[in-house]
């Protein structure tokens, strides 16, 4: 498998890595069959300029391409609106990664999803 | 060999030996005739490839002509199944009862995927054994499954995965049994086994066995690639199934690997030297290593037997880690090992091996097998174990509970 240099360093030092306490929302994607499971914490703050990702953590079971996808989807959702974060999708990712083999696409990037679910989350409890 | 990083994959590949290459390295240059010309050239490369037949025929307990050197054990074991059902419809065609092939779950895929061709053709009709959750097969299985139409038992002799080893002579006997019943002109049971893990390891005598067809490769033993042996024996109803010339007693066409047979001929003769002694030091190392992982990893499990298993092999699986990140961030320490979960091969779903023995999926994708060669030493599993614990330390980390989250919601 040919990864890029940044899903390895993803993979490696993975960043926002853990869990958040008393999270604004949590989203949870992906089953032991397919053998990642991803699940993503956030916490919401609002300003003026409305609904904000403050902080954002994940915990990862998965090969290296979903770690680093978790990993990603966190810098790039962090300090967000919630609406701009919503749009985020696994090309985003992807290419912010420098690209992901192609049989990954599908099944190790996940993590737009669960960002997707913890936003979701976020909104039902509100 | 590159220094300082540690191999632990010889189920995949080993090096090949010093004497071996240097066996074969004459055969590039200076003899370089075609084993099938008449001229001496041609009568030199011929020599060499009979000196390599009878090591192999001694190795086997069979006479040079019952040895067919092919490309490997995957072409072997497409010729044995392939080349059986071919010959059985040259023979039976006017009878048109379908014939049916026995096999088991976890074999390799070129013998799975052969048997899922020839069902999906049409030509026979295929039951795949279950595997017992020690990674081994019951002979009664196999005895439950024998039909009048059977024409075929296919069996590997080791796993290659789980390194669990198979009663191959206890179905070797039953198929004998069953033959002697059978009338003159009834199509007999042909019993062929998948040996390419066994060689290195194992009595490999076809006779004590009861096998017709056996299968193996080079380049697991210390031979080089792209040459192996099925195994004949004499009277066996096969076919060829590659069209062109008449070499190998007209089995396998395609001009001769002469290099490679003289390669594998001297591997064979080194692993009749030398391969008790070296599986006995594998094998100490290999529970030393069974040993230290259990005890300091938490959370993992051995998979397949401890006791029926090729002194080579470790296959463990590790709670909240998935293997292929394992995989890379072992390599990334200098350890190369192989994994079962999908992620590693491009496949969709974790090892059939693993499955077949009653793990849960995200147990076979956190399985890693270890698999030692006769140059491993104490301090290689030692220093592989230390980085071992680290990296699943971190990926741990990594998972955190998500596991027992997920199964906590469900």
């Amino acid at each position: 498998m040919q990864y890029s240099k940044k899903v390895l360093e993803h993979f490696t030092r993975p960043h926002n890595q853990g869990i958040i306490k008393n999270p604004s929302g949590v989203g949870m994607v992906g089953n032991p069959v397919c053998g990642d499971l991803m699940k993503i914490y956030i916490k919401v703050k609002k300003n003026k300029s409305g609904e904000i990702i403050d902080d954002i953590k994940f915990e990862t079971l998965g090969c290296a391409s979903a770690i680093a996808t978790s990993s990603m989807i966190t810098d790039l959702a962090k300090g967000k609106p919630i609406e701009e974060a919503m749009k985020i999708t696994r090309n985003d990712v992807a290419d912010a990664l420098e690209g992901l083999p192609p049989i990954k696409m599908h099944c190790s990037n996940l993590a737009d999803e669960a960002l997707h679910e913890a936003i979701k989350d976020y909104r039902k409890k509100i | 060999m590159r220094k300082k990083k540690i191999y632990l994959d010889c189920a995949a590949t080993t090096p090949v030996d010093p004497a071996v290459l240097e066996a074969m390295l004459p055969y590039f240059i200076d003899i370089y005739g075609n084993a099938m010309s008449v001229h001496s050239f041609g009568q030199e490369a011929l020599e060499a490839v009979d000196k390599a037949r009878s090591q192999a025929a001694g190795f086997f307990g069979a006479s040079p002509s019952e040895i067919i050197f092919t490309s490997g054990a995957t072409e072997s074991n497409n010729l044995a199944i392939k080349g059986i059902l071919k010959s059985y419809y040259s023979k039976n065609e006017s009878k048109k009862k379908k014939p049916h092939i026995i096999t088991t779950a976890f074999e390799h895929h070129c013998v799975l995927d052969s048997c899922k061709i020839v069902a999906k053709d049409g030509l026979a009709d295929v039951t795949y054994l279950p595997i017992k959750k020690d990674g081994t097969i019951d002979p009664k299985e196999v005895e439950k499954a024998i039909r009048p139409e059977t024409v075929m038992i296919s069996v590997m002799y080791v796993n290659n995965e789980i390194g669990t080893v198979q009663p191959i002579e206890k179905i070797g006997k039953l198929v004998r049994k069953i033959n002697s019943t059978k009338e003159k002109d009834d199509f007999k049971i042909i019993f062929h086994t998948d040996a390419t893990q066994a060689i290195n390891y194992f009595d490999c005598n076809t006779d004590r066995l009861g096998v017709d067809l056996l299968s193996m490769s080079g380049h697991k033993i210390y031979g080089p690639k792209g040459v192996g042996i099925l195994y004949v024996r004499k009277g066996t109803p096969i076919r060829k199934i590659q069209d062109g010339g008449d070499q190998e007693y007209k089995m396998r066409a395609g001009t001769h690997n002469v290099p490679g047979i003289v390669g594998l001929g001297k591997a064979i003769g080194l692993v009749e030297k030398n391969g008790k002694k070296d599986a006995k030091k594998i094998q100490i190392l290999r529970d030393y290593l069974i040993e230290k992982v259990l005890k300091e990893i938490s959370n993992s499990i051995l998979n397949g037997s401890k006791t029926k298993r090729s002194p080579n092999n470790a296959n463990f699986t590790f709670k909240d880690v998935e293997g292929e990140g394992l995989l890379l961030s072992l390599d990334m320490e200098g350890v190369a090992c192989s994994t079962g979960s999908a992620c590693s091969s491009g496949a969709l779903s974790p090892s059939h091996v693993l499955l077949s023995i009653g793990l849960k999926p995200e147990q076979a994708h956190g399985s890693l097998r270890m698999t030692l060669g006769k140059h491993t030493t104490k301090r290689e599993i030692d220093t592989a174990v230390e980085k071992l614990k680290v990296v699943i330390e971190r990926l741990r980390k990594i998972s955190g509970n998500v596991l027992d989250d997920y199964y906590s919601k469900k």
